[in-house]
């Protein structure tokens, strides 16, 4: 199994929804607590495993926005594991999820220079390493109904943009979305074979919203209503 | 990278320990060279600075009560490997020692030759250990290249060429190799500045990823309008380390002054038999103090590709 995420960078609105579930989640999960730092201060600051950055690509008249949410890559080079001289970092060999026993890490910050992802965050209040986790404590819960098995940030998602499964397994629905739309992996020259994939904006909308041919009299009555409604919501 | 002091210290400390080490290892192997007085002082200091240097770099771990396991990754983490090598050190280093306090007269010993054999190797083990904690590190291309590793080992052996030069005059009543030993130490800053301009030129080369392989788009200009965060966290705090070009010429032309030349001169000095004491001891020190500058240099100027996601266009 080769479990991750295929985040879909058309659909993303950059809401902060899945970071603020994230959070939520894992605050109080096997990695919990995320410490926060001067919370109600001047300058608050904590931890987080997924950050959402905010793009602009091309210049006016052709840019557009492009919401960059980033959590662990999973990745399945993955140099903070092998640089980690405790062995607090491993990979679980069943899922290949990266995680770290905080019984064993010693804050030596070294695996987060190794991480070109940004995805390890030391707690300064717990002094260890913490990262995403995938919620491997919650995609493994028998307790919860089936649908419920994901995690917290793709069960949140009100835009419908992440998606989590098996890369390994060709008829996932992550494996077929990479292949359809071209999924691409971020800083691929550095060699650590990241395992989630971004799904690059489209370049012409999904739905058709004009006819295609003109042929409009020669429709049914029903056609001639979606391409009605199709019109008035146009994307 | 935001410059932790401890491990500057740490490195500069204790990376002159080593070379020093490696510098009577081989001295020692000359006989009349080096005297037990020297030896076992040399020995002393070596383990001193070695142990400083150690205990100044457990500093920065966040929690410090899980160091002891950092020796259990020596399979694939340099950081282990160094703390491996470090700690094994010790027991040639104290034997060693040891066989020098006793005045055990052993030049041609065929186990003092490889006692001081593997001093010199242990000693440059972990230094080269040191360097490539920082060598293989894909993310950071300033830090990614076969130079990083021989930096460290030139300026550990010219560190230990001059305070062994320095020891060597200020301990033996009739100096009649400081000729030789003055001669080495000052080959060895000549390589050592020779090596670091190399690779002040090596990184000075744009290369490595882009804001554009970062983010995948690589057919446009990429412009970053938001982080997505207010105030500072753990990733800017420990990878965001701004400082201006002319600081950083400054600093390189200030450091490369106070590392190499006054060094050298100081040395040539000695050489020629001006002010002799006072030249290898203020050369020794200027020297330490701008490895010192150096070595802060080193993560300052080095940008990890984490910072294309907080707007850096290159790394």
């Amino acid at each position: 199994m080769r479990l991750g995420l295929a985040i879909d960078l058309d659909t993303c609105v950059g809401c902060n929804a899945c970071a603020v579930a994230c959070k939520q989640w894992n605050a109080s999960g096997t990695t919990g607590p995320l410490s926060d730092y001067n919370p109600y201060g001047e300058n608050p600051s904590g931890v987080w495993f997924n950050r959402i950055r905010h793009y602009e690509v091309d210049d006016y008249p052709n840019n557009k926005t492009v919401h960059f949410p980033m959590s662990c890559m999973h990745c399945e080079d993955a140099d903070c594991v092998t640089v980690c001289p405790t062995g607090a970092s491993y990979k679980m060999p069943e899922t290949g999820i990266v995680l770290v026993d905080q019984d064993k890490c010693m804050g030596c910050n070294y695996c987060a220079w190794a991480c070109p992802y940004g995805a390890r965050e030391l707690d300064r209040e717990d002094g260890v390493m913490k990262k995403c986790t995938l919620c491997v404590d919650r995609i493994f819960d028998q307790e919860l109904p089936e649908e419920e098995r994901q995690p917290a940030c793709v069960l949140t998602c009100p835009a419908h943009a992440r998606f989590f499964g098996d890369y390994d397994d060709p008829d996932s629905e992550v494996s077929r979305l990479a292949r359809e739309r071209g999924g691409m992996q971020l800083m691929p020259e550095l060699g650590y074979k990241p395992v989630n994939t971004y799904l690059p904006p489209r370049t012409a909308p999904s739905v058709p919203v004009h006819p295609t041919d003109g042929t409009e009299e020669n429709t049914s009555l029903l056609d001639k209503i979606k391409g009605w409604v199709n019109r008035t919501v146009e994307r | 990278m935001h410059p932790a002091l401890s491990v500057i210290f740490f490195t500069v400390i204790s990376g002159a320990g080593y070379g020093l080490f490696m510098l009577i290892a081989v001295a020692g192997l000359f006989e009349g060279l080096l005297s037990p007085p020297l030896a076992v002082s040399s020995v002393l200091i070596g383990l001193v600075t070695v142990s400083v240097g150690l205990a100044s770099s457990t500093f920065h771990l966040a929690n410090p009560k899980n160091a002891w396991r950092a020796f259990f990754r020596f399979r694939t983490s340099w950081l282990s490997r160094e703390g491996v090598f470090a700690v094994l050190f010790y027991l040639p280093a104290l034997l060693y020692g040891f066989v020098w306090l006793n005045e055990i007269n052993v030049h041609s010993a065929w186990w003092f030759v490889i006692l001081s054999l593997v001093v010199f190797a242990g000693a440059l083990l972990t230094v080269f250990s040191t360097g490539m904690i920082y060598a293989c590190l894909k993310t950071i291309r300033q830090w990614n290249t076969p130079m990083t590793p021989v930096n460290y080992i030139f300026i550990s052996l010219m560190h230990g060429a001059i305070l062994f030069l320095c020891l060597y005059w200020l301990t033996t009543p009739e100096p009649t190799a400081v000729k030789g030993l003055a001669l080495t130490a000052l080959a060895a800053t000549l390589a050592a500045m020779l090596l670091k301009i190399i690779y002040y030129a090596w990184i000075g080369r744009p290369a490595g990823p882009s804001i554009n392989t970062a983010t995948g788009f690589n057919r446009a200009t990429v412009r970053l309008l938001d982080v997505g965060h207010s105030g500072d966290n753990f990733l800017t705090q420990e990878f965001s380390f701004v400082i201006s070009p002319c600081r950083i010429m400054a600093l390189r032309s200030l450091s490369m002054g106070l590392s190499f030349i006054i060094p050298i001169v100081m040395i040539a000095m000695m050489l020629g038999g001006y002010w002799q004491t006072g030249a290898i001891s203020l050369g020794f020190v200027s020297s330490l103090l701008g490895i010192l500058i150096e070595r802060w240099l080193f993560f300052a100027e080095a940008r990890h590709v984490v910072n294309l996601y907080h707007g850096a266009q290159r790394t």
